[in-house]
C-alpha cells in the first residue's frame, strides 16, 4: 500500500502535458504543417464551422464597415495631378488581374490559396497621375483609425492589387468589401480593408500596426521577430 | 473550484469563438468588447482560482491532489475522472501562458511566438471535446449522471456510491 503511495502518477502526467503544451510553442508551428493536409480536409468537411486552416477576422473598431454601393467612393488624392473618385462600377470596369496566394497572418495562421481578383494599382493610378515628388502610398480604412501605406516600390511588386474579389465572389464584410489591398509578400496587416481614401505621399507615414510597434516592411518570414 | 472554472471556461469559449469564427464575427460584431470580455474572464478567473488557494479548504483541495497525483483506485474520483482533473490542470496553466503570450505579444514583439495562437487553438479543440464528453457523462449518460448532485449538492446516493465507487464507499467507512 505504501509503495503505491509514493507513485507519483498524477504529478508526472500532469508535468508531462505542460512540458509538452509548452515546448509546442517551439514545434507547434512544423507538426501543424505536417498535419495540414489531414486537418485542411476536415476543415473543408465542416466548412466555416470549423476554422482549421481558415480566416480569422480582426477589427480594430466597434464594428465592421457597412458597404453602400450607392454612397461609398474610392477617393484618390494627395501628390496628384488628377485627383479623382471612383464609384464601385467604375472600378468594376477596369481592367482586371487575378492571382493566387497564400495569405500569411503575423499572428501566425495561414490560409493557402486565396484567389483573389481586382485591380493593378498601375492602372488605377495612371488615371490620378501622381507627381514626380510621390514617393509612397497611403492607404486609408472606413474603419477608423486603421490605416497602412507602401513604399512605391512595394506597390509595384509582382502580385500586389485593389482586392474586389476573393474566391470567386465580391468580398464579404469580414473580408473588407468592397475593396482591400493585397500584397501577399506581406502579413496581412498591411492589407488594409474598407479602403475608402488612397494618398499619394512623399514619405511613407507610419500605420495604425506600425505605431503599435510593428515592422513597416512586414515581409512575410523576415519581419516582426520572424526569420526563416 | 468546479463553478470558477465551468463558469470562466463557457464565457472564454463563446467569446473567444465570436472573436475566432468569421461566421460569429461577423454576427456579433463587437471585437473590442468580446475582446475586453475574453480578458477580464481570463484575469477574474486566475484571480479567483487565487482566491480559492487563499482563502478555501486548502485541506480538501490537497486531498484531491494527492488522490489525483497516486491514481488512487479507492479515491472519490474513478480513474477517468482523475485523469480529466490532471488534463484540466495542464490545460488551465497552457491556456494562461499561451493566452498571456497573445495579449502581451500585441505589446512587445518579442513575445510574439508563431505558434502561440496554434497552441491557443489546439488546447480549445481538446478542452472542447473533453467538455462534450463531461456534460455527456454528467447530464445524459443515465448510469453516471446522478454525478451531477456530487457537483451541484456536494453529495450522491450511498447506493449509487456503492455501484459506481466502491473502494471509495469502503475508504470512506474504514475512516469512519
Amino acid at each position: 500500500m505504501s509503495d503505491a503511495a509514493d507513485r507519483h502518477y498524477g504529478r508526472g502526467a500532469f508535468l508531462l502535458l505542460l512540458g509538452g503544451g509548452l515546448s509546442s510553442l517551439a514545434w507547434g508551428t512544423k507538426a501543424s504543417g505536417v498535419l495540414s493536409p489531414l486537418t485542411s480536409a476536415f476543415s473543408q468537411l465542416v466548412g466555416n464551422i470549423f476554422p482549421v486552416g481558415g480566416w480569422r477576422i480582426y477589427t480594430i473598431s466597434g464594428s465592421m464597415p457597412i458597404f453602400d454601393p450607392k454612397t461609398w467612393r474610392l477617393e484618390i488624392g494627395g501628390l496628384v495631378k488628377k485627383p479623382r473618385s471612383f464609384t464601385y462600377d467604375e472600378l468594376l470596369a477596369l481592367p482586371r488581374a487575378h492571382q493566387v496566394n497564400d495569405f500569411h497572418c503575423v499572428t501566425g495562421w495561414t490560409v493557402r490559396n486565396v484567389r483573389w481578383s481586382g485591380v493593378r494599382f498601375s492602372h488605377l493610378l495612371d488615371q490620378v497621375e501622381p507627381l514626380p515628388q510621390a514617393k509612397a502610398i497611403r492607404f486609408v480604412s472606413l474603419e477608423q483609425p486603421y490605416n497602412d501605406s507602401l513604399s512605391l516600390g512595394q506597390l509595384h511588386l509582382l502580385d500586389v492589387m485593389l482586392a474586389l474579389e476573393m474566391d470567386g465572389e465580391p468580398l464579404t464584410r469580414p473580408h473588407g468589401s468592397p475593396a482591400r489591398v493585397v500584397i501577399p509578400e506581406m502579413y496581412g496587416y498591411k492589407g488594409v480593408k474598407w479602403l475608402t481614401r488612397i494618398e499619394m505621399v512623399a514619405h511613407q507615414p507610419t500605420g495604425y500596426w506600425e505605431g503599435l510597434g510593428y515592422d513597416q516592411n512586414a515581409w512575410v518570414g523576415r519581419s516582426n521577430g520572424y526569420t526563416t | 473550484m468546479h463553478w470558477v472554472h465551468a463558469t470562466a471556461f463557457c464565457i472564454l469559449l463563446g467569446s473567444g469563438l465570436c472573436l475566432y469564427l468569421p461566421s460569429l464575427a461577423e454576427a456579433v460584431n463587437r471585437r473590442p468588447l468580446l475582446k475586453s470580455i475574453h480578458l477580464y474572464t481570463a484575469a477574474s478567473w486566475a484571480g479567483a482560482l487565487l482566491l480559492i488557494f487563499v482563502l478555501g479548504d486548502r485541506r480538501s483541495l490537497l486531498r484531491t491532489a494527492r488522490e489525483v497525483d497516486r491514481l488512487d483506485p479507492n479515491g472519490r474520483m474513478n480513474r477517468g475522472q482523475q485523469l480529466n482533473t490532471i488534463v484540466t490542470a495542464a490545460f488551465a496553466i497552457l491556456f494562461a501562458i499561451t493566452g498571456f503570450l497573445l495579449w502581451y505579444g500585441e505589446r512587445d514583439t518579442r513575445f510574439r511566438f508563431a505558434s502561440t495562437l496554434l497552441v491557443h487553438d489546439w488546447l480549445m479543440y481538446v478542452s472542447f471535446v473533453l467538455f462534450l464528453g463531461h456534460l455527456y457523462y454528467a447530464l445524459i449518460l443515465p448510469s453516471t449522471r446522478h454525478s451531477l448532485s456530487g457537483m451541484t449538492r456536494g453529495w450522491v446516493r450511498e447506493d449509487w456510491a456503492k455501484r459506481r465507487h466502491p473502494g471509495w464507499v469502503a475508504a470512506l467507512r474504514r475512516n469512519d
